[in-house]
């Protein structure tokens, strides 16, 4: 049974074996159900020549833009980037290499990769600068491109629960990319806000099944909001 | 009269239907969620991976792992579903929104779209645009139809990187409501009081008129 036991103590135990020149693949959305400790302790640990892939890349001093100041990054691949003045400055200055990445392509590179598909076809980005140098094909009289999957040595991820297995709930839109980052992990270190014991969490209701998952820590969390809108009399539904 | 802002939207919001799923992009696009008709039921797909978003939260209801795609808290509607951003673009890519609304800064005869980088300037990235316009038949694209200086912004090619190829067939701007159609801008509507001709100066991409251009209705 205590084969099966993700449970590690400290995030230091948590992050053990990355090493420079690693790629991470990292679930979140903006700042929502990012792994905000194990990045902490990816700088704390200084590693670097990075290549992350992640929908984007914090803000200056929280998320994974805390790994910026001390260059950690080496590159980075994302849908969207730079509410982020460090970030940018690298950027311009070459410092940083960023892929820009249609967010349903990266989404589906983690997905397939965690698969074990290396490739897939996709309209997305056909006749735009993201097709550059990419297989075109059609299917039935359409255009496609062909995408290649990824896969990380590490994988970070933040759910809401779990068991002591490793079997993950997510909680509203924290899911985001989490499910499929925690697919494609050489190592897949998960944190969360509660752990119960196994049969404590029904088996209908598991986002992320424990046979993906490495480790797992139980962490606390600051969740910070990026854009706090609030109801108006005026405005409603408005994203 | 140019349109305003707000009432983009609300012409917009005169082509959603009953039982719609539909994503709004930022900016204008977002507005039309003001604008759903009376009585009518649309559910509002936000690609962070809600379907059925809801109002912004009362300030004891912010809750920091619900957010839309730009990243603002929400709340969720009633028949509310979230899941993850594979599923919610399997949704976009395999046709299943009936509807998308996304501003632009270009759009030519041919159903390009530019939106996403200007050269030169800082890139922020596409997000999930390329994704929404590569896979919605239904998009509708909002945008000013020229520029301050009066530089057209419907072309006969685009001058900037495309968001997407040959995929937009309808074109919202502030003057005009336009269908893209055999390689032609075919002008359906004009804004109440602007003139066919004040339209076709600001066209650069050739623009069909048949008949007489009805004024759009609010």
């Amino acid at each position: 049974m205590a084969g099966f036991d993700k449970v590690v103590s400290s995030y230091e135990e948590a992050m053990a074996g990355l090493t420079d020149n690693m790629t991470i693949i990292s679930g979140g959305f903006g700042l929502c159900g990012i792994p905000e400790n194990l990045i902490a302790e990816i700088k704390r640990k200084g590693t670097t020549g990075l290549t992350l892939v992640s929908n984007n890349c914090g803000v200056d001093d929280f998320g994974l833009g805390i790994l910026l100041p001390d260059r950690q990054i080496k590159k980075i691949i994302a849908s969207y980037v730079g509410e982020n003045a460090e970030f940018e400055r690298q950027m311009m200055a070459g410092e940083l290499e960023v892929e820009l990445t249609p967010q349903g392509t990266l989404a589906e590179k983690m997905r397939a990769g965690g698969a074990g598909i290396p490739a897939f076809f996709t309209a997305t980005g056909y006749g735009t600068p993201v097709a550059i140098g990419k297989e075109e094909r059609q299917f039935k009289g359409r255009n496609y491109i062909l995408e290649e999957s990824i896969i990380g040595d590490f994988a970070i991820v933040k759910a809401w629960k779990a068991d002591r297995y490793g079997n993950l709930v997510y909680r509203k839109t924290a899911r985001n990319f989490n499910p499929m980052a925690a697919t494609a992990g050489k190592i897949t270190v998960v944190e969360v806000e509660e752990i119960v014991e196994p049969g404590e969490l029904d088996p209908d209701q598991i986002h992320t099944p424990g046979i993906y998952v490495d480790r797992l820590i139980l962490g606390s969390f600051e969740k910070r909001i990026e854009q706090r809108t609030v109801r108006t009399t005026t405005t409603q539904g408005e994203k | 009269m140019a349109l305003s802002r707000e009432q983009i939207a609300q012409r917009v919001a005169q082509e959603l239907q009953d039982g719609y799923y539909v994503n709004l992009g930022i900016g204008i696009p977002t507005l039309v969620a003001n604008y759903v008709p009376k009585g009518m039921d649309v559910m509002l797909q936000s690609e962070n991976g809600l379907l059925g978003m809801g109002q912004f939260p009362n300030e004891d209801e912010i809750d920091a792992d619900l957010i839309n795609a730009g990243k603002q808290t929400v709340t969720m509607a009633t028949g509310a579903s979230v899941f993850n951003s594979a599923e919610s673009f399997a949704m976009i890519r395999g046709g299943h929104v009936d509807l998308t609304v996304l501003g632009a800064f270009e759009v030519d005869v041919n159903g390009n779209i530019a939106s996403y980088m200007i050269p030169g300037k800082l890139i922020k990235g596409m997000g999930g645009a390329m994704d929404l316009v590569a896979g919605a038949d239904n998009i509708i694209v909002t945008m000013t139809h020229a520029s301050k200086h009066g530089v057209s912004k419907l072309l006969t090619k685009c001058s900037l990187p495309l968001t997407g190829k040959g995929c937009i067939k309808k074109v919202l701007t502030d003057l005009a409501f336009i269908e893209i159609k055999n390689g032609k801008f075919h002008l359906l509507e004009r804004a109440p009081g602007v003139s066919v001709e004040e339209i076709l100066t600001l066209t650069e991409g050739e623009l069909m008129v048949s008949g007489d251009v009805p004024e759009m209705s609010f």
